[in-house]
């Protein structure tokens, strides 16, 4: 859990809260306040970790290559050309071509565009989803906790591949669309977190102190516990973007995620498949290893926010 | 303890009755209605037809009838009709699930053999080399998707080098323990990620329990530090082990699911993930029940585990 004795901390948060009854603006920049220095505190620590370095390092270097790289390297990725396919890796074509004859550091490219797209905006969306969950559920307490939490437990207990699989077989599956189904089975370890964070959160001094003041119940929700358990949404953010983009790429390796010609690095897999007997290595490789990359780094940078944020996460 | 273990029994029944309830929210969500889905689109020219589907499997009925009625065939054991395979979902579950069941069980132990004595030595040369290269390898394994790990196992190993078959074996499921040449592939597969993880866990559990205080009042009773470790830490840091297998059944199924579509291995994940491509609702639903009710058994079990192992947990419950 966030170390926050803050409230009993001297300083601009004891002065403010002084200063507070009839200014509600004031009592607003509260949370900001002391947030910042925990950024600030974070942020030192984050830097010192050099795995955490190369996690953003490898990341910034694969986005560049993404969305940067077709740019500079253009290839065609729209018309199949059967004259040129499977060709291996060799001058022209760096990485070789696949079925289609499509250039494969193109589409390496191209297909990285979505993955980290679709597990970026999906990974947001859960948080939020799980964060308002799981605040709600945890500020409330006793019949509504009771209620949302085993609505929670319920859908953890479905394997979110089992239950992603079972959606997008019944919609054709766009970017959009896997955004949404991704989104909506992996919320519910954030509210399951969320949820911890709020129940320590709301008994606190300076919560029960609004309350008296008069504040309702929402502004409780999203003025003062999701703010104060900003450690926690960050880490877990972090992380769920990572499952998300395994999440996609699997969809798309079994054939139900982004439909040709577009295609993800889970997709190019798939395609890989049909030349594997055929020992067409570099159908597979490249991007297995951009997946691999990614996850890795990313779980190198939450690893870091972790113990920048001394938070404690059960993930592993 | 007992008044424990009816309180967790009772959520654990009324979290299957939900997932009953998403299931059913699911079965409803189908585009068109069931008939269509099942009797196919040309039933769209023909309204008698579908009304005649609607009556007879009471579809025209009110949802509320219709999902208790639903309840009641779950409650009887009848998981739906199979439309596309022709065959009830029990009986598919029947053959698939020992397959399945197997599978999971013969990579689990093997990843349990294999992490639990590297997270252990891990944890006593801490911030040595070995160390990091194990912490290296598991953040690598954890990363690597089973399709990208089985596919490169299957070009290496079976493709490149013929020492392993690139198909699972298709026999009975005696021929899962017998059929090596077939069968190690795709265990080293599935047990892959579950070593990254178990070993990660296995080396935080042993960390933690080399700083409590009992290994001190050990030490100062003059046990070596070879029974220490074995005597007390070792027996100590494998209970959250013992609940981390229950709860890690899910990611473990999901694996399964994708090992079993990269072997062929004709067991329960390969037929959900062909049912997804054929769109066979009422097997996808059924095996999403089962697949729930293992989880929903598993995380119980993995409760009771703790509760029986750490007696620290059920003082503080009761």
């Amino acid at each position: 859990m966030s170390s926050d004795t803050s409230p009993l901390v001297p300083g601009p948060a004891g002065i403010v809260t002084d200063a507070a009854p009839a200014d509600s603006v004031a009592l607003g920049t509260l949370p900001v306040g002391r947030s910042r220095s925990l950024f600030q505190r974070g942020f030192e620590v984050f830097v010192e970790n050099k795995l955490a370095l190369l996690g953003v390092t490898l990341l910034i270097l694969i986005f560049g290559f993404c969305f940067l790289g077709p740019f500079f390297y253009h290839t065609d990725q729209v018309h199949t050309n059967l004259a040129i396919e499977n060709l291996p890796p060799k001058t022209g074509h760096p990485l070789g071509t696949d079925d289609n004859g499509y250039d494969i550091l193109g589409r390496l490219m191209n297909g990285g565009q979505i993955s980290l797209e679709v597990g970026l905006a999906a990974a947001i969306l859960a948080t939020f989803l799980g964060v308002v969950w799981g605040a709600i559920s945890g500020y409330f307490g006793g019949v509504v906790d009771a209620v949302m939490m085993r609505l929670v437990d319920a859908m953890l207990s479905i394997p979110t591949l089992f239950l992603a699989l079972v959606v997008v077989s019944m919609f054709p599956a766009t970017e959009t669309e896997l955004i949404i189904v991704i989104a909506l089975t992996s919320w519910l370890t954030t509210a399951r977190l969320i949820r911890g964070e709020a129940l320590s959160l709301r008994v606190r001094d300076y919560v029960q102190a609004m309350k008296v003041m008069g504040g309702g119940s929402m502004r409780a929700v999203f003025r003062h516990i999701a703010p104060n358990a900003i450690g926690t949404i960050i880490v877990n953010a972090t992380f769920q973007v990572a499952d998300a983009i395994l999440l996609v790429v699997a969809l798309s390796y079994l054939g139900l995620g982004i439909r040709p010609p577009q295609t993800d690095w889970g997709g190019m897999l798939n395609a890989g498949l049909q030349g594997i007997y055929l020992g067409y290595w570099w159908q597979i490789y490249p991007a297995g290893l951009m997946i691999v990359l990614v996850v890795i780094a990313i779980n190198f940078i939450g690893d870091a926010l972790r113990d920048a944020f001394e938070v404690r996460l059960q993930r592993r | 303890m007992i008044s424990y273990l009816i309180r967790r029994l009772f959520q654990s029944v009324i979290v299957l009755l939900i997932v009953t309830m998403i299931t059913f929210a699911l079965l409803r969500l189908i585009p068109g209605n069931v008939a269509i889905a099942i009797l196919g689109p040309a039933a769209y020219r023909n309204p008698q037809i579908i009304a005649q589907f609607d009556a007879q499997y009471g579809f025209n009925k009110p949802w509320i009838v219709q999902y208790g009625m639903w309840l009641w065939h779950l409650v009887n054991g009848n998981l739906g009709f199979s439309w596309t395979l022709d065959q009830s979902v029990a009986s598919l579950l029947g053959q698939r699930l020992p397959k399945t069941i197997i599978l999971v069980g013969e990579s689990t132990v093997i990843a349990l053999v294999i992490a639990i004595p590297v997270g252990l030595w891990q944890a006593v040369r801490r911030n040595k080399a070995t160390d990091y290269v194990f912490t290296g390898l598991s953040f690598l394994f954890y990363a690597a998707p089973a399709f990208f790990v089985g596919n490169v196992l299957i070009i290496e190993f079976a493709v490149n080098n013929h020492w392993f078959g690139p198909e699972a074996s298709q026999g009975g499921w005696l021929s899962d323990f017998t059929d090596l040449h077939d069968q190690v592939l795709p265990i080293i597969t599935l047990a892959v990620l579950t070593i990254a993880s178990f070993s990660r866990y296995m080396r935080s559990s042993v960390l933690d329990n080399l700083t409590e205080d009992y290994v001190r009042t050990a030490k100062a009773k003059g046990a070596s530090s070879q029974r220490v470790l074995w005597r007390h830490v070792v027996r100590n840091s494998l209970i959250p082990i013992a609940t981390l297998v229950g709860l890690s059944l899910p990611a473990i199924l999901s694996g399964a699911l994708i090992t079993e579509s990269v072997f062929n291995y004709p067991g329960m994940g390969l037929l959900f993930f062909q049912s997804a491509q054929k769109q066979d609702y009422p097997t996808l639903l059924g095996f999403i029940i089962v697949v729930a009710l293992a989880t929903i058994i598993g995380s119980l079990l993995a409760d009771i585990a703790y509760a029986v192992l750490d007696p620290r947990v059920r003082y503080v419950k009761s």
